[in-house]
């Protein structure tokens, strides 16, 4: 509570000098730039983001050339980050294997998501028998165990990138589909939807343009949120070796050789650094992910 | 009281039923249904205050928002207009039915949900003006203006988000928002229930105003029998989906037929000791509307409850008084003439 009147002090203190700021107009953007933990996952994520696509502008080694004269070699001045068993320079291979990972999570994340929330949107609405069927097919994809889906994807048209998007599209989007029909459930009851309703204002723009943006701020928490877990599965199956094709460079294709001990033990630089790297690209996703949803929580003062 | 004394009527109600289905189990068979409004006969004239009295679940609500189709009634006639022009809402198309929308409009009991908290006063009010076909955003921004005015609002408030508003202020906007339309009748659904009474005597007001300026016919939905006495003109008693009595507001409040309305009426707190009435206890509670109990509905807590009541729903009576109905529905007031 004092915490509270003090920075209403503040407020009024500047409201009265005149020096009241209110540089930008939007409200969303100003809350955004008000969280500092957010503003700090943005500038990780935009440095890690920016490194990797011009990749080219960072380091002058090639992600796949292999150099078996130095094999190995720990970290130095014309290797930051060392080589890996092939001679391969992992700071190469972790821009550009950014890229690839990075690509991975957010196409995945952006399809699962529109297949999601526009299904969950129309059958959160309406209900009936389409939200029955949409209902209990998500319930079936939920239950199937995903490394039996990719173990089959990859047996009968052999590992790629597109299987991967494909995968976690197809396995991502239900429990999108359940977050935005949920939503859409307890918005559909209040009465402005009723009243948009006694207006005659169809039933597609009263969900989509009136009650979504109601629902926007889950909805972006869990654009991150999954974008930040298909990283870690990319980087787990490929872990396994079930992912993207072990010459493409990924985050957890350069993490794969740790399966090794010797590695492990003697050769850290080469998934030490991909570790952190990916930890803080997922961690200033979430960071993001928070801070959008507080800017867009219209009930929440700003 | 009704200074439209031709007595033309707007809206005529035949038979209307609102039931909602229970579904059991597997194959989600029809196992019964909710009678939420049961067989309502009803004219709304034009230029009225129709006032809609009566407990909680009664009906009140669906009543009004299934003349309005946004509940879709069961069965029955909503006749919206007179003679010729008349047309039954039921059997509209949904085409004709959203044509019909800028003629009916509601204004919402809680106004906290009444507005949508993502969007600008102006971007919520503007859609049903774009709805019916006003292109222009300039134009749309005086129409926002001149209506936010209307209900003694600054214009410049068009701008700011619902959340900077106080539930006075939101309820005004709920109401510049029906108007916005140019309806000719607008359901009041417990429009002032939500509000401090000092507030509610602030949008009351301004809801007589705004009759008389645009012609309007309200149907005043509330469980509050002061309001209902301030405002109404003619007041309609409902019970358990059932319309027991209809009749003007001075001759319901003095000549008072119907047990339940007699029952309802001794309960409204009167400050003057010497002007007590007698306070008439009901017995029991409202019954399930899912099995109404057979004959009249009020008779397992009507003090003069006899065997006819039991088994043979009553059938409305018209009582003339100075050339205007008195509508009730009782065997004993029937007996009695």
């Amino acid at each position: 509570m004092s915490s509270l009147d003090r920075k209403m002090d503040r407020i009024l203190r500047r409201e009265e000098s005149g020096t009241a700021r209110r540089g930008i107009k939007n409200r969303t953007l100003r809350k955004i730039f008000a969280n500092k933990l957010s503003i700090a996952g943005f500038v990780i994520f935009a440095v890690i983001m920016l490194m990797c696509v011009c990749a080219p502008l960072f380091t002058q080694y090639s992600s796949t050339k292999v150099d078996l004269r130095s094999i190995l070699e720990a970290p130095s001045a014309s290797h930051i980050f060392g080589t890996d068993k092939i001679g391969r320079d992992i700071w190469a291979r972790i821009l550009y294997g950014g890229r690839v990972s990075i690509g991975v999570g957010f196409g995945s994340a952006l399809i699962a998501t529109v297949i999601g929330v526009s299904l969950g949107t129309i059958c959160g609405y309406k209900g009936g028998w389409l939200d029955g069927v949409v209902m209990k097919l998500s319930e079936v994809l939920m239950a199937f165990p995903q490394m039996i889906l990719v173990l089959i994807l990859v047996t009968v048209t052999g590992q790629s990138l597109w299987n991967l998007i494909l995968i976690f599209s197809v396995t991502g989007w239900p429990s999108m589909y359940r977050m935005a029909r949920s939503q859409m459930l307890s918005i559909r009851e209040e009465e402005y939807v009723q009243a948009l309703k006694a207006f005659g204002i169809g039933s597609m723009r009263i969900a989509f343009v009136h009650m979504l943006p109601n629902a926007i701020g889950p909805i972006f928490v869990n654009v991150t949120l999954s974008t930040a877990m298909f990283i870690l599965q990319e980087a787990s199956l490929s872990f396994l070796g079930l992912g993207v094709p072990l010459e493409v460079a990924t985050w957890g294709n350069i993490l794969n050789v740790a399966q090794d001990l010797t590695i492990l033990k003697d050769a850290p630089w080469i998934w030490l650094p991909t570790g952190i790297v990916v930890t803080l690209f997922v961690v200033s996703i979430n960071f993001i992910g928070d801070g959008l949803r507080d800017a867009t929580d219209p009930s929440q003062i700003g | 009281m009704a200074e439209n004394k031709k007595n033309e009527v707007l809206i005529r109600v035949r038979g209307l039923k609102t039931w909602y289905p229970i579904k059991k189990g597997l194959l989600k068979k029809t196992a019964g249904y909710v009678k939420a409004v049961d067989d309502v006969d009803l004219e709304v004239y034009k230029g009225e205050i129709l006032g809609v009295v009566g407990e909680s679940g009664c009906g009140k609500t669906t009543l009004g928002k299934s003349i309005l189709q946004l509940i879709r009634p069961y069965e029955g006639q909503v006749i919206y207009g007179e003679g010729e022009t008349g047309r039954d809402l039921m059997r509209m198309s949904k085409q004709e039915l959203d044509q019909m929308r800028s003629r009916m409009q509601i204004v919402f009991q809680d106004p906290y949900s009444s507005l949508n908290p993502a969007f600008t006063i102006f971007k919520s009010m503007q859609e049903p003006l774009i709805r019916f076909g006003m292109k222009n955003k300039q134009e749309r921004r005086e129409k926002i203006a001149g209506l936010l005015q209307a209900v003694n609002l600054p214009a410049e408030y068009m701008e700011r988000y619902p959340n900077e508003f106080s539930g006075g202020q939101r309820q005004r906007i709920g109401i510049a928002r029906a108007l916005s339309v140019s309806p000719e009748f607008i359901v009041c659904d417990e429009a002032v229930s939500a509000l401090d009474v000092s507030i509610q005597a602030q949008v009351l007001k301004l809801l007589k105003e705004l009759k008389d300026r645009y012609n309007l016919t309200y149907m005043f939905i509330t469980h509050d029998l002061s309001v209902v006495e301030y405002i109404s003109d003619r007041i309609v008693v409902m019970y358990l989906g059932h319309i027991v009595e209809v009749a003007d507001t001075e001759e319901l409040f003095a000549n008072t037929l119907h047990p339940y309305t007699q029952a309802l009426l001794s309960a409204i707190p009167i400050a003057d000791i010497n002007k007590r009435r007698k306070r008439i206890p009901l017995q029991g509670d409202v019954p399930s509307p899912v099995n109404p109990p057979a004959g009249c509905p009020f008779h397992p807590r009507c003090p003069k409850c006899r065997e006819e009541c039991k088994t043979k729903a009553p059938k409305p009576v018209a009582i003339e008084k100075d050339g205007r109905p008195h509508i009730v529905c009782c065997h004993q007031v029937r007996a009695a003439i």
